[in-house]
């Protein structure tokens, strides 16, 4: 079976969300071409826990987050939430699960209909589902937004464009919290926000998070934010997860070579230090013909004929720290327990 | 151009701005988006602008490109380039400025993208406007700039739209359309955000060569400090409206002035933190621009404010350097700073780990 393995998967009756050979493609025209956004990915969430998905740029990381969602359903694989196969579910009953998950996108301003105002705008999934009376509802809106740092008063009164781009993201957030969703799936949620705002942000879903037992998936691009918000990180390479590993482990350690090459790229708030060369050569691969074996392969400074023609699957190296990777950089020193599916 | 032409060029900036205020008119009153700015880019220099979310870096930058809204505005103080006052021109004069001259990258690129013209077409279409080619030669620039913003396979993608790219692609689809006629002022409104850190450093070093080898100025508005350490010669600092502090980059850094520059630097999440560590935030929210306090705008957030702060507004102070300036009565190391410090730590209100680093 092509995809990056299983080993990863936790036997845990909290399991709250379960991801199998996800894979989702894009024909493109009439070519009988297509676009391989996500190529059998699996991935597991626990109750209360946070995944944090990092990687390159078109390496399908939006993709998965829509798919669990079902916007669009995957081309095949499945998705089981809080013991509910999603791909399955009828529209009635899938509009009624995208109750429980919600998502907030990465791009704040164009998410937000620009007709009306902020305070409607929070208040409208409420007012869908009928859940309390109109003054309950407003209350409940009102402190969210204070939750968020908008002033309900100035949002009862403002359309999105007169708030700025890190406005409308908090925005979004406090829309995406008012239903009391199980679990958010949070695509670039701070991208567009200040540091200090991303850190009342970050401290924000924290502790809404101890509050509600909620479930988080953060999809970022700041590997320093990302890192302080996980529980464990999956880092994913054009279309596959390449390593998963308990967030602290992974800094510490990364196994991967793409994984120490993201890393190695972050810029430092410091400008007595030199900014790095960027060490990743070659071009960015194709998703339409991916590369036989590891993915990685062309691009990788220890690519050996093994890679180029098999695909490495995911196995421990470490409690909790997996690799998808022949000659993984941490894998020498410890025993290796190959566990492939 | 001759001898004492250039000399004059390489000293005069290239865009400067004399107290420019920018208001909107709302129904809760005049909101002061930005409220008194005098910045200056010179040739091939690089400013970076931070400051939270709402202080003002987007309208400036707009302000200063003339990409206001029609209705609703008030605009004072002078804008100019190349010496000449180009504040009080309209959109007719400033069509020959766009695109050549000066250019910007959006913020948001779903929303500044034509949703539904190819992206390959709408690269062509700025090259044809601007710099009169022809249909086929613009469509064959385009993919070269595509290429250069280091989108994969750009032949295939010049025919999608842009829901069909990822985000951090559609960002690059902008930078590429504000490159196409290589501006001599490039106006990059959070140009990174989307961009994994890989291609955030390419993107990056692309801007610095352009700006080395075209002597093109940039003005790069992030709230990535790590991106502003590494890539800009000056930093201004914006707090509702107005820059607070402003010094060349190192310095910024090394000897920062204002409390709330500190507070700014010390709220970036670390990676040699552990996970879930507590973030340090400034607490409160910032001003309103529609009624802003009396005195210094950081005021009612500020853990060194004293009576003075609440009643003045602080002047433009200068630091040890004559290019660094703050607007702040206790500066970060003065005898007041110091005390209330002493008293901050004592009753545990400091929790943030200083000088572990
Ligand atoms: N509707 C679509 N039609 C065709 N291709 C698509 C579509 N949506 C996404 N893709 C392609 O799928 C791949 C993965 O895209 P995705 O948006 O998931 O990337 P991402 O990891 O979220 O990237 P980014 O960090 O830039 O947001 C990309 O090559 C993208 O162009
Ligand atoms: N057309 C408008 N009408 C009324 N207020 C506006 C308008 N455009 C911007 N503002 C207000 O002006 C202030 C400055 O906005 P601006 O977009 O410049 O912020 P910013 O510093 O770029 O923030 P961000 O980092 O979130 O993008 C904000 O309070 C915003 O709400
Ligand atoms: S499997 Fe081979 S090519 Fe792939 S990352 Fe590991 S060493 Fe590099
Ligand atoms: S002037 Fe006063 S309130 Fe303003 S930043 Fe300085 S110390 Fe704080
Ligand atoms: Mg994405
Ligand atoms: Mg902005």
């Amino acid at each position: 079976m092509a995809g990056t393995g299983k080993a990863h998967l936790r036997d845990d009756q909290n399991v709250l969300l379960r991801v199998e050979d996800l894979v989702v493609e894009f024909p493109i025209g009439r070519t009988g071409l297509k676009v391989n956004a996500v190529s059998g990915i699996s991935f597991d969430v626990l109750k209360g826990e946070t995944l944090g998905i990092v990687g390159e740029s078109g390496c399908g990381k939006s993709t998965t987050g829509r798919a669990i969602m079902q916007l669009p359903s995957p081309t095949s694989g499945s998705v089981i939430f809080d013991g509910t196969e999603l791909t399955t579910l009828s529209g009635e009953a899938m509009r009624e699960a995208r109750t429980k998950i919600q998502m907030i996108f990465q791009d704040p301003i164009s998410s937000l209909n620009p007709r009306r105002n902020v305070r409607d705008i929070v208040l409208e999934p409420l007012s869908i589902w009928k859940r309390g009376t109109n003054a309950e509802q407003l209350a409940a809106v009102d402190k969210i937004l204070e939750h968020v740092g908008i002033d309900p008063q100035r949002a009862a009164e403002s359309k999105p464009h007169q708030f700025s781009g890190g406005q409308c993201q908090r925005i979004s957030i406090a829309r995406s919290l008012v239903l009391n969703p199980q679990m958010i799936i949070c695509d670039e949620p701070v991208s567009a926000l200040d540091v200090s705002v991303q850190a009342q942000v970050v401290n924000l879903l924290e502790d809404l998070k101890k509050e509600f037992e909620l479930t988080l998936v953060f999809i970022a691009h700041d590997l320093a934010v990302v890192k302080n918000i996980s529980d464990r990180i999956a880092v994913m390479y054009l279309g596959k997860i390449c390593e998963v590993s308990s967030s602290d482990d992974l800094y510490r350690n990364p196994a991967h070579p793409y994984t120490d090459v993201l890393l190695s790229s972050i810029p430092v708030p410091d400008p007595t230090v030199a900014i790095k060369k960027i060490s990743v050569e070659g071009e960015p691969p194709s998703p339409v013909s991916p590369p036989a074996g590891c993915r990685f392969n062309p691009r990788c400074p220890n690519a050996s004929d093994r890679c180029r023609s098999e695909e490495p699957t995911l196995r421990e190296i470490e409690p909790g720290h997996f690799v998808a990777c022949h000659h993984p950089l941490t894998g020498g020193e410890v025993p290796v327990t190959v566990r492939s599916n | 151009m001759n001898q004492s032409e250039m000399v004059r060029s390489e000293h005069e900036p290239l865009v400067e701005t004399i107290d420019v205020k920018t208001h909107f008119k709302t129904a809760r009153g005049i909101a002061r988006a930005v409220d008194g700015v005098s910045i200056q880019i010179r040739r091939g220099q690089s400013l970076g602008v931070v400051g939270e979310s709402g202080s003002g870096k987007t309208v400036l930058s707009r302000s200063i490109m003339g990409l206001l809204p029609r209705n609703g505005v008030i605009r004072e103080g002078s804008v100019r380039y190349q010496g000449q006052e180009i504040g009080n021109r309209s959109d007719k004069e400033m069509q020959s400025i766009w695109g050549r001259e000066m250019a910007m990258i959006f913020q948001d690129p779903m929303t500044s993208l034509n949703p539904v013209m190819k992206v390959g077409k709408q690269i062509a279409e700025s090259l044809r406007k601007n710099l009169g080619m022809s249909a086929t030669e613009a469509l064959a620039v385009a993919e070269k700039l595509l290429h250069d913003v280091r989108i994969p396979e750009p032949a295939r993608r010049l025919n999608q739209y842009p829901h069909e790219l990822s985000g951090g692609m559609r960002q690059r689809v902008m930078i590429a359309i504000a490159m196409a006629c290589g501006p001599n002022m490039l106006f990059a409104d959070e140009p990174t955000t989307a961009l994994d850190v890989t291609v955030q450093a390419q993107i990056l070093e692309l801007l610095s060569e352009q700006k080395r080898e075209r002597n093109m100025s940039l003005l790069l508005v992030t709230h990535n400090l790590g991106v502003v350490a590494g890539y800009t010669d000056e930093i201004a600092v914006m707090y509702g409206g107005k820059v607070v502090e402003k010094a060349p980059t190192k310095t910024l850094f090394a000897n920062t002035k204002m409390p709330y520059t500190e507070a700014l630097l010390s709220s970036i999440p670390r990676l040699d933190q552990p996970s879930h560590s507590r973030l340090s935030t400034i607490p409160g929210r910032p001003p309103d621009i529609v009624h802003p306090p009396k005195g210094c705008r950081f005021a009612p957030r500020c853990a060194y404010v004293r009576d003075l702060c609440l009643n003045e507004e602080p002047e433009l102070q200068q630091a040890d350097s004559p290019d660094h300036t703050y607007r702040c009565f206790y500066p970060v190391g003065s005898p007041e700073y110091l005390e209330r410090r002493v008293e901050l730590t004592r009753k545990g209100e400091l929790v943030e780990s200083e000088g572990s680093n």
